[in-house]
């Protein structure tokens, strides 16, 4: 690697999902309803046990809040027919408005529904990793709003050396589609990707508008 | 006249001030009112005051407050007069001394509120049927005079006590929302008194048989020093119970904490800050706590030096004179009057959770040093409400986890070693009526309220003088949503025999203000000088500058009871000819004699510009140290001076069962195991729920949007009854019905639903509920002690719509 690539860190353990970063970011962009850069998934699994009187409760559950991934390999860059979308030297992933056709190849491209059509425009959306905040010196609007400081960001090697590697979870697909720039710890219930006796439970909640 | 209007701000700038940001933004805007004050110079320890080039400007503020549990900072951005953007505490070196105090997701959302549509925006009249919901607008002069010409012919006909302000925490910072009107009545010759909250009934009242005062709890930098923590129905990632709570029990766990959460459902506490998560039956926590004992004490786990020295009631050795015969604590825990030995089976039974976990908690609780036991609030709204708190108290002494650091002596637990925030700063003065009625009552009050005496826990007069005839409520939806029956509720406030008029002053036509005679309309406290202290917690004070003035014909609650005050002829004595912000100088001054010697003054707090003084707490401290230490030189204020396992004052009361001496486990008066389950099969419960604080925000897109209005199904209760994900499912037991969208999911055990409580009552024209207002299904009926609110005491039944 060696080239700069900016990544999200994601502590899942102490994640309550409050949501409270995914209304920071709404709030900054102005993002109406159905427009969701950044998300928390409600992820659940396991079964109820009965036990004479008692039930057992062999049931797990964990967040993830998740945006861009601002893809190492971004299938959205490489899917879009105008060339709308580059890759930062920073490894951020924008679009360009004024090229956006609003076609949505790149929709369906992504594989973590982060690229979000925004039907007041006829354009493409998705979160910017808030470069302008960044050239201020500042951090993310996401980052600095978690209440229990689950959230952070830096250059991905930097996080992987903290933390180690951690995009292999469910929901996110198998990281080798699109080498996602994003640190997960994961939370105790965290299973690996493709478990089959777990489900996004809050489904309705992190769907954007289609 | 000698009273200050609360408006323009500019009056108040200085002309430097003045120039300065008159070259900033231009005359109209000021012409307008449209901006805060002076902007001041940045100084070392101050945030900067920052004027990005397209002219917004940076101010931090507190978030407005409802009744959440948190206290928060906002950092507001504003441009051409209008809020644009809106972050949170960036105050640098976010250490647990002083922590950030970052606002969550309503506090967020607020531009959605703030800029609502449907603000209530003039004073209005009722035209159709009361409950109806038809208004026309009308004038301030004529709201007003109708206002004040009500409480005279009120006072007049029936007497002050015929008059009430009912409880509400709608708009909660200090010179905002009832405490005004309060202010107003008490200076009229008083309103009818009420005592308790919807929140707090019996942990505020039974705590302190027990302890002999409320101030139970450590303050909060010493949560780190725990061992194991205990989360019992305690939920603080979603009612925040002081801002950071969630944020210091994660530190707690990373310092080493194991953490387990008891709790009917897996709360967003239980997933982000346990270790465990053990569900347990609703209602049915003191069965929990008294098989816990039975197996500390059984296994000679419980701190015997600390008993002695400190407890009473404990054994028979323990008894208060004259009743050594009585049964202790030990006796009912090993069934040696009742025949029942509490054990982990006997509780399993009881709580659905198994024996060899009950065993393994309590043994972990009775062994593992220093270890807190964090009582919830839910578990304390039900039917005999008081047990659980008495019972989780005694646990904390039996095992000594009181008076250490990282301890926890449970009970309401305000914080050591004053108590903690004020709250009500703004002096309401006091009330020259001297009846009060338990909070939860007052639809009694309406419909016998002279009839009503000691045994309905009136205080302060034999019999009530009054029926009431006469409600003003002020940022308050407790006439319908949030009290319970809301079918009876509205029933009765139909009734213009009963109530004869009703006023209601807020900024939303909640479900409340349908039942109004008479509307006016309140600016937002983006829109009001305003100051808060913490919550239960903090050792901080939050300004509230006025962003800008009022939109519309809306005031503040202080100018309408100023204005009002001016037509009962008491404007003088009402104002002190002080504003808003001049009151809000007067509390700074008030915490500068009292809990914050060095807090600068309202100046120099807005040339700061964090919004908040905060002082850091280096050394927690612990409450019940020096009783600890020495506890026959620092009694306790119960009567025997310590603490009070069996209570002589319980036992004198002479119901035993329902009121014990000791904490026992009662079966509640709608249960799984009563008759009742037949039809109603479903406990159901109303939680806390992210998106609102009790009923405010529940208009809100973004929330809606996070966290919709659903109710929550285990699979195995949704599949019995053929209900999926997203169906429309009728809820409904013989209080009413309400049609809402199904959630089935794992995070609820089975036998229990939950419908998060604060969605506005929406009935169709068959009277059921179209939006998920929980109180449709609870009950008026309220608790043997504390006379307090049951409401989470449902039981239900669900089938597809």
């Amino acid at each position: 690697m060696g080239k700069k690539q900016l990544a999200f860190y994601f502590d899942s353990t102490s994640c309550s999902g409050c949501k409270t970063c995914q209304v920071a970011c709404k709030d900054k962009y102005d993002n109406g309803s159905g427009i969701l850069w950044r998300r928390v998934y409600e992820v659940t699994g396991g079964d109820w046990i009965r036990d004479g009187h008692a039930w057992i409760p062999n049931v797990f559950s964990y967040h993830i809040s998740m945006a861009c991934n601002h893809c190492m390999e971004p299938l959205c860059l490489e899917s879009c027919p105008n060339r709308a979308i580059e890759k930062k030297e920073n490894g951020i992933v924008l679009i360009d408005t004024d090229r956006c056709m609003g076609c949505r190849y790149c929709e369906w491209a992504c594989p973590y529904g982060a690229l979000q059509f925004d039907r007041n425009t006829g354009r493409m959306t998705k979160c910017t990793f808030c470069d302008d905040y960044l050239e201020g010196g500042k951090k993310p609007a996401c980052v600095t709003a978690c209440p229990m400081r689950v959230l952070d960001f830096g250059e991905m090697e930097e996080l992987e050396k903290l933390h180690g590697k951690g995009n292999e979870i469910f929901p996110l697909p198998p990281s080798h589609h699109t080498e996602p720039a994003v640190v997960i710890k994961p939370h105790r219930n965290a299973r690996m990707a493709n478990n089959r006796d777990i489900k996004i439970d809050n489904l309705e909640e992190v769907k954007h508008e289609q | 006249m000698s009273r200050k209007e609360g408006g323009p701000v500019i009056s108040a700038m200085d002309r430097r001030c003045f120039l300065r940001l008159s070259a900033l933004f231009g005359g109209g805007l000021l012409a307008s009112g449209g901006m805060i004050s002076c902007l001041g110079e940045k100084e070392s320890k101050s945030l900067p005051v920052t004027m990005e080039d397209d002219g917004t400007v940076i101010v931090r503020a507190g978030c407005p407050s409802h009744n959440c549990g948190g206290r928060c900072v906002l950092k507001l951005h504003i441009r051409e007069g209008e809020i644009t953007r809106i972050e949170t505490d960036d105050r640098p070196n976010d250490d647990i001394t002083d922590p950030q105090l970052r606002a969550c997701i309503r506090g967020r959302s607020y531009r959605r509120r703030q800029y609502h549509p449907d603000r209530l925006k003039y004073p209005m009249k009722r035209i159709g049927e009361r409950g109806e919901g038809k208004f026309e607008r009308i004038t301030w002069d004529e709201a007003l005079d109708i206002l004040a010409s009500q409480l005279n012919r009120v006072k007049e006909q029936y007497g002050n006590s015929a008059i009430l302000v009912p409880y509400g925490t709608g708009s909660y910072n200090q010179t905002n929302g009832r405490q005004t009107a309060a202010r107003l009545m008490n200076l009229f010759g008083g309103s009818l008194g009420f005592y308790n909250s919807y929140s707090w009934a019996c942990i505020s009242r039974a705590t302190p048989y027990v302890y002999g005062t409320g101030v139970t709890g450590n303050q909060r930098q010493d949560w780190v020093n725990s061992k194991y923590i205990i989360m019992w129905g305690w939920n603080p990632a979603e009612m925040r119970d002081g801002t950071n709570s969630e944020y210091f029990v994660k530190k707690a766990r990373e310092n080493g904490a194991k953490v387990i959460c008891i709790d009917p459902r897996m709360t967003m506490s239980a997933v982000s800050l346990a270790d465990e998560w053990v569900p347990i039956r609703p209602g049915t926590d003191t069965a929990l706590m008294s098989a816990m004992a039975y197996v500390i004490i059984s296994e000679e786990l419980h701190d015997k030096d600390f008993i002695q020295r400190c407890c009473t009631g404990f054994d028979s050795s323990q008894m208060p004179e004259g009743l050594e015969n009585e049964e202790s604590y030990r006796d009912y825990i090993f069934g040696t009057v009742d025949g029942t030995p509490k054990t982990p089976g006997w509780a399993e039974k009881i709580t659905g959770i198994p024996a060899r976990t009950i065993a393994r908690i309590a043994r972990e609780y009775g062994s593992i040093k220093p270890a807190m036991l964090y009582q919830g609030y839910g578990m304390q709204r039900r039917a005999y409400g008081e047990q659980p708190v008495l019972g989780g108290c005694v646990l904390a002494a039996i095992t000594g986890n009181v008076g250490i650091p990282g301890g926890w002596a449970s009970g309401i637990a305000l914080q050591a070693d004053d108590g903690g925030p004020f709250w009500n700063v703004f002096p309401t003065g006091r009330n020259p009526v001297s009846e009060r009625i338990p909070v939860f009552l007052w639809t009694e009050a309406v419909l016998r309220g002279r009839e009503m005496g000691p045994e309905d826990g009136v205080v302060g007069a034999e019999r009530l003088e009054n029926n009431i005839r006469l409600i003003w409520c002020v940022a308050s939806n407790i006439l319908i949503n949030q009290h319970a029956d809301v079918n009876r509720s509205a029933k009765i406030l139909k009734d213009e025999s009963l109530v004869e008029f009703i006023a209601f002053q807020d900024q939303f036509m909640t479900p409340s203000g349908r039942f109004a005679d008479l509307v006016l309309p309140v600016c937002t406290q983006f829109e009001v000088w305003g100051l808060q202290d913490g919550w239960k917690y903090g050792d901080e004070v939050i300004i509230n500058p006025k962003i800008y003035d009022p939109p519309y014909e809306t005031k503040s609650d202080y100018q309408i009871c100023a204005e009002i005050s001016e037509r009962l002829g008491i404007a003088e004595e009402y104002t002190q000819g002080r504003d808003e912000k001049e009151w809000i100088e007067w509390a700074i001054n008030r915490y500068r004699n009292t809990r914050f010697p060095e807090i600068p003054s309202l100046d120099e707090l807005q040339k700061e510009n964090t919004g908040v003084y905060s002082v850091p707490i280096r050394n927690p401290k612990v409450a019940f140290a020096d009783f600890r230490r020495d506890p026959e030189n620092n009694p306790l204020n119960t009567p025997s001076g310590r603490i009070e396992i069996f209570s002589r004052q319980l036992y004198d009361m002479g119901k035993p069962d329902e009121i014990p001496p000791v904490p026992k486990y009662i079966q509640e008066w709608e249960s799984p195991f009563g008759e009742e389950s037949r039809r109603y099969p479903l406990q159901a419960l109303g939680h806390h729920y992210m998106p609102r604080v009790h009923s405010t925000h529940d208009q809100i897109d973004w929330l809606e949007e996070a966290f919709p209005q659903r109710v929550f199904m285990n699979p195995i209760d949704a599949q019995e009854r053929g209900i999926k994900s997203g169906d429309e499912v009728r809820v409904f037991n013989d209080r009413g019905e309400m049609v809402i969208p199904c959630r089935v999911t794992k995070k609820i055990m089975p036998g229990v639903i939950n419908i998060p409580q604060g969605a506005w009552w929406e009935p169709d024209e068959n009277g059921v509920d179209r939006r998920g207002c929980v109180n449709v299904l609870t009950s008026h009926k309220w608790t043997p002690l504390a006379f307090g609110n049951a409401q989470h005491t449902i039981m239900c039944q669900v089938g597809k719509a």
